[in-house]
């Protein structure tokens, strides 16, 4: 085993125990700190793909905005040092059971089917070295080009969407004066 | 990374994808079920950048969905948090079972 792949499953247990805690931890804001590990540790795996524009925007978007935003909203609606009352036990055993019988069919449609890579890399001479460049200059100009292949539109669209969400946000959590209604 | 076959990124992701699933269904907090949430849309990202890199090495179709979905969770966690935070003003409490005002 090379030393890339011991990093990769360290690396994904970390993620998955951090993941793990992070939904069965009793403290909220104890929940809310393994999810940022999680989340950490996830950013790492894209550094491992070298994929450093999408581990760089995971760490800034989630760990930096999604993460500290939760953690706010923990502040304003609870005590943070009150325990989360346990879920029902049938409750809990039955989505552990639901959750194990989905996993194990997915591991056993993902480890039957044979990942040939298609196209190019098929003929590449031992796949995973040749490539991606992806860099932020080139992610950029594609997801800016108008060609056939450029991702303008979608791009444009979650602008709006942003935007939405923005407005959106604003107006609903508004504080409306006791007088008027 | 050669000597890691795609299908174990893939068994990282299904399993992180569960992990998130046993959250939402066993959670009864409005914030703990969005992180259960995160972590869902987490794992559908690992898998895209996952087939990017191994099967389509000379594309970038995988980078931007991962984007994009990194954008939409933004905004989705964004509104959830505004929805919790007005629920709480008028329920005092950010429990799914205490807000039954529309159920019936």
């Amino acid at each position: 085993m090379s030393a890339s792949a011991v990093v990769f499953y360290i690396l994904s247990f970390f993620i998955l125990a951090a993941g793990l805690l992070a939904v069965t931890s009793r403290k909220i804001f104890r929940s809310a700190i393994w999810l940022l590990f999680s989340l950490t540790g996830i950013a790492g795996l894209y550094f491992w793909l070298q994929m450093e524009f999408i581990a760089a925007v995971q760490i800034v978007v989630y760990v930096g905005g999604i993460v500290v935003l939760i953690i706010f909203s923990i502040f304003l609606t609870q005590q943070s040092g009150k325990d989360l009352p346990a879920p029902v036990r049938s409750r809990a055993v039955f989505s552990a059971l639901a959750a194990g019988a989905g996993f194990a069919l997915t591991c056993l449609l993902a480890g039957r089917y044979g990942f040939a890579p298609a196209g190019h890399a098929a003929a590449g001479a031992d796949g995973g070295n040749m490539g991606v460049d992806a860099s932020v200059g080139n992610i950029g100009a594609q997801m800016l080009s108008t060609s056939e292949h450029g991702y303008v539109l979608p791009f444009e669209v979650i602008s709006i969407l942003l935007l939405a969400a923005m407005i959106g946000c604003i107006v609903i959590a508004i504080k409306t004066k006791p007088g008027d209604k | 990374m050669n000597q890691v076959p795609l299908s174990h990124i893939l068994f990282v992701s299904a399993a992180l994808f569960f992990i998130g699933m046993y959250g939402l269904f066993t959670r009864r907090n409005m914030i703990t079920m969005l992180m259960s949430v995160e972590l869902i849309l987490n794992s559908v990202n690992i898998n895209f950048v996952a087939f990017n890199k191994y099967l389509y090495p000379e594309k970038l179709e995988g980078i931007f969905f991962s984007l994009f979905i990194i954008a939409i969770a933004a905004a989705e966690a964004a509104v959830a948090i505004a929805i919790i935070i007005n629920l709480y003003r008028n329920f005092r409490s950010i429990d799914v079972e205490d807000a039954g005002e529309m159920k019936f």
